[in-house]
Parts: C-alpha cells; sequence; structure tokens
C-alpha cells in the first residue's frame, strides 16, 4: 500500500515535471527592474596594457575600463547577477553551449552565468597566449594555456560556484563564471536593467550580486502572469 | 507491516548505511604506496610533530611558522597540489603525494623529508588527505602517458626552441629563461601571495624533481594553484621531449642537450632568431 501510493506520487511529480517542460509553457509572470548604486564606487579606470603590445594596439583609439564596478547614466550598474535563490519551483538544467572569448585581452563576457554541467566553450580569439586560470575552490581549479589558433577548451563545471577567473599572463584579465541552479537569471546590462522570464506563480527570494558590493535579497510574490517590478539599490564604495 | 518489524527495518537500514559509509570514509583516509597501506589515524601524530609548524592542525596552512614563510605553505583544505602525475584540475596520486614530500620543494621551507620512514611517509599521506572532502567525492586524475624518450638531437632542441617561442614561456621565464619575462613581476598564486617563474640559470632542481621525466610533467600537467598552466591541449605528447631538450640547454649545468647544442650553435648562432616578441632583439 504504501509503496504503491509512493510511486503514485513519483509518477504525479514526473508528470508535473514534464509539464513544465518547454512547448506550451504554463502561466508565467516575470520580474524586472533596475539596478543602481548610492555613494562612490571606484574610478573605472584605464588598463595599460602596453606589456601586451597586440592588445595594446587593439585598444589604442579607446583603453578598456577595468570592470569590477561597470556604472552608468542615472548611477546604474551594470554586470549585476540577479536570480531566484530560492523558491525556484525546478526545472532541468540548460543543456545549451555557452561560449567566453578571450578577446583583446579581455573576457567576453565579463560575467558568464551558466548552470551545473551546461557545456562550456573558451575561445582564445587573440594573436596571443592566454592562460584560463578559474579559481575554483568547489570545483576542481585547473589551468591551461590557449596559445594562437588552438582550438576551442570544451569544458563544464559539475556544481553551484561563483568562480573567479583570471589570465595570470595578463593580470588585468578578470571576469567570472557563475554557476547557479537555477535557470532564472539576469545580468543587469549597461542601463542596469534586467528582466526574469517565465516564472511560474509562486512565493520566490531574488537576489542581486555585485562583485564589489556583495549581495542583496528581496521577496516577491507572483501570481498568474503578471510582471513585478523590484529594483536593487547598492551601496558603494571606492574600495 | 507490524510497528515493531518496521523499526527493525528502519534501524537496520540505517545500520547498513552507516556502515557503508564507515567503509567508504575509512577507503579515503587510507594511501596506498607498493604494498603499502597508510592509515590517516597513524599519520597523525606525525603530523603534529613534523608538519603542524607550517601547515597547520586543521591542514589550513596557517601553522605558527607560516607568517614567516615564503613562498606559503600548501593548504590542505583546498586539495590543490603542484606537483602531479595527473591532468590539471585532478586531484593526485598517492604516489605524487609521497614523492612531492619525500623531495621536498626546492627553493621553498619544505625540505625533503627521507629521515622519517617510507612508512612514516605512507601515513602522512593518508592524513593529508582527510582534510578536505574532495578526496571522498572524488578520485585521482589518471595519470597523463608520457612517451619514451628519444634521444636528444640538434632538430629535436631547435623544435624545442620554436616551441618555446609558440607557446610564449619566454613571457614569464623570459627569453633566455632568467625567470624575468614581461609578465614575471605580476604573477600570483591562487591566495593572491606573489609567486616568480622557474629561472633556468639557476641551474637547480625544479619545483617537482630533476629528471627530464619531472621536467616533461610539469609543463604538460601544470603546477595546479600556481600561474604555471598545463600545456597538454596544445603540445602533442611527442614534441614535449623537443620542449624538454631545448629547456636543458638554458641550464648552467653539463648536460647531454646543452653539449649538442653547444657544438652546433658553434657555426650556426646566426641563424636563430631571437626568442621574445615579434620584432625584438635579444
Amino acid at each position: 500500500m504504501r509503496i504503491r501510493s509512493r510511486s503514485l506520487l513519483m509518477i504525479a511529480l514526473l508528470g508535473s515535471a514534464a509539464m513544465v517542460t518547454p512547448g506550451a509553457p504554463p502561466a508565467a509572470g516575470a520580474i524586472s527592474g533596475k539596478v543602481t548604486y548610492t555613494g562612490t564606487p571606484p574610478k573605472m579606470k584605464p588598463i595599460d596594457m602596453a606589456k601586451e603590445p597586440f592588445c595594446a594596439r587593439l585598444h589604442a583609439a579607446a583603453p578598456v575600463l577595468t570592470e569590477n564596478a561597470v556604472t552608468g547614466p542615472g548611477n546604474a550598474l551594470r554586470w549585476v547577477l540577479v536570480y531566484v535563490s530560492a523558491g525556484d519551483q525546478g526545472s532541468a538544467p540548460s543543456t545549451e553551449p555557452v561560449r567566453l572569448d578571450q578577446r583583446g585581452c579581455q573576457y567576453i563576457p565579463h560575467v558568464l552565468v551558466l548552470q551545473p554541467n551546461q557545456p562550456l566553450d573558451i575561445y582564445n580569439d587573440d594573436s596571443t597566449s592566454h592562460n584560463i586560470h578559474p579559481l575554483a575552490k568547489v570545483n576542481p581549479e585547473w589551468n591551461k594555456s590557449q596559445p594562437v589558433g588552438a582550438p576551442p577548451i570544451h569544458t563544464k563545471w559539475e556544481k553551484p560556484e561563483f568562480i573567479p577567473v583570471k589570465c595570470n599572463v595578463h593580470p588585468w584579465m578578470h571576469g567570472w563564471h557563475l554557476v547557479l541552479a537555477t535557470p532564472h537569471y539576469a545580468v543587469s546590462g549597461e542601463d542596469g536593467a534586467f528582466s526574469l522570464q517565465g516564472l511560474p506563480p509562486g512565493k520566490y527570494t531574488i537576489t542581486a550580486w555585485q562583485e564589489q558590493f556583495g549581495t542583496q535579497t528581496q521577496d516577491v510574490t507572483i501570481s498568474g502572469t503578471e510582471t513585478k517590478t523590484i529594483d536593487f539599490v547598492f551601496k558603494a564604495t571606492p574600495y | 507491516m507490524r510497528p515493531h518489524t518496521r523499526w527493525v527495518a528502519v534501524v537496520s537500514g540505517w545500520g547498513v548505511l552507516l556502515f557503508a559509509a564507515g567503509v567508504t570514509r575509512a577507503r579515503a583516509q587510507e594511501s596506498h604506496i607498493g604494498s603499502l597501506t597508510g592509515h590517516a589515524a597513524a599519520g597523525k601524530p606525525l603530523y603534529t610533530r613534523y608538519c603542524a609548524g607550517c601547515h597547520g592542525d586543521d591542514g589550513d596552512a596557517r601553522g605558527e611558522n607560516a607568517q614567516w614563510i615564503d613562498p606559503k605553505p600548501r593548504d590542505f583544505t583546498m586539495a590543490v597540489f603542484k606537483c602531479r602525475s595527473t591532468p590539471t584540475g585532478t586531484l593526485p596520486t598517492d604516489q605524487d603525494l609521497f614523492d612531492a614530500m619525500t623531495r621536498g620543494f626546492v627553493t621553498t621551507n619544505m625540505p625533503p623529508w627521507l629521515p622519517l620512514t617510507h612508512h612514516n611517509r605512507v601515513d602522512l599521506v593518508a592524513y593529508i588527505k582527510a582534510f578536505s572532502p574532495k578526496w571522498k567525492t572524488g578520485k585521482p586524475g589518471t595519470p597523463i602517458t608520457i612517451p619514451p624518450e628519444p634521444a636528444a638531437t640538434v632538430a629535436s632542441i631547435l623544435h624545442g626552441r620554436e616551441l618555446f617561442q609558440k607557446m610564449e614561456c619566454w613571457k614569464c621565464h623570459g627569453p633566455a629563461g632568467h625567470g624575468d619575462g614581461p609578465s614575471a613581476k605580476t604573477l600570483t598564486d591562487n591566495k593572491d601571495d606573489p609567486i616568480r617563474p622557474y629561472d633556468f640559470s639557476t641551474g637547480s632542481r625544479f619545483m617537482c624533481g630533476v629528471t627530464n621525466r619531472d621536467l616533461y610533467k610539469i609543463f604538460m600537467t601544470g603546477l595546479d594553484g600556481t600561474p604555471m598552466p598545463s600545456f597538454a591541449d596544445d603540445i602533442k605528447p611527442a614534441d614535449g621531449w623537443d620542449l624538454v631538450h631545448f629547456l636543458r640547454t638554458m641550464q648552467p649545468l653539463k648536460t647531454p642537450e646543452l653539449a649538442i647544442w653547444n657544438a652546433w650553435l658553434a657555426s650556426h648562432a646566426a641563424e636563430l632568431k631571437p626568442i621574445g616578441p615579434p620584432g625584438s632583439a635579444q
């Protein structure tokens, strides 16, 4: 009796999981908003790439600026991860490959979000060698050279973790691999705007994370197909 | 099912689970070198006596001497190790840890631990692995395959020199291998501590051994936790020996490679393009 009722429950769970898969999406809401700052963020400083003549030439007209706090008009804050940190109703992680480029001695994008076991392809588009060194702690830390013309590195991360990534040869190169269990995430754009789509009705905790200013959370309840607006304001400090 | 029998089932179920967990745990706290089995419990007092002063009681590299030491002692809680026979991003084998402990680390405060018995060191390997859960959830990597070393020739040294240029080894190690490349001064390890690239002109032992095979492993597996990456995806296994042969000519030692190289250089030096950024003169 007990066993049978448990297996019935399993079937019901599997059935409901199948219903969530894409196709005809069920009623879903969205959360959108803007990330801004108050206070004084660090200045975006021009990066001196003189030690890498190839990259220095590429940016001769307009030097690349540091990206640890990228700001825009109206106190907008870019590269902030906004994601569902609690209340996610579960869905299969994405299997779509994500791409990271090393171009002009920069990581593009600066903040790369992906899910456990999602294929990650790392390209070196530059006419100079890079070494890609993700400083993972939960996942394995590795460090691979990628010379000029080398094929992409195909890899993945198995566990959720926020991983800083650096190139030791070019110490200004700095980026993030943010491995998230939830598929509901967004990264704020140049105007600080973000939008989380496809959220089934429910209670959610939304977390915003900025690499220097830390995290903030807000609780949001979604009913029906509404779009809720929430904003995050980080207190910026120059150091 | 009557309540009584259900309890028995539940309790025995837990018993089996606990037993299984116990067995896994015991495995994780063992080490195997040849016919010897090391036990973490036996390694603990040895660790406290010989290792904790630098590596810390908790294996977190915060022993009382650590603040005076540069480079810093290894933090065993991270389970990231420089000298491995296994690919970058994987755990080393017991033998790798045993060899590193036995050999010590040249240019650091880590001495060779030859005075300890074989079995002592095997027990210590088991204890070191108890500091990180990664040893319970993961297995050591599969050691890389190293083809037999061919004899050094002018051609192999010249090809190795090309690789040194193409792989941009000189960016850190310098055009002449003096550890003075353009990126040398800004290098940091995985704890953001400054770290120096190897200077071939010192003629000293390498960080992970003395033999050509050790040298081959260093650039193929990378020294995890340091800026030295793995070149396994970029240098074909056979070509690795060419790079080894060239690197040997950079050391002020009477190596067979250097003899071959000097004999050739005597009449061909002018043919060589300088190593370094395009258009640079060495």
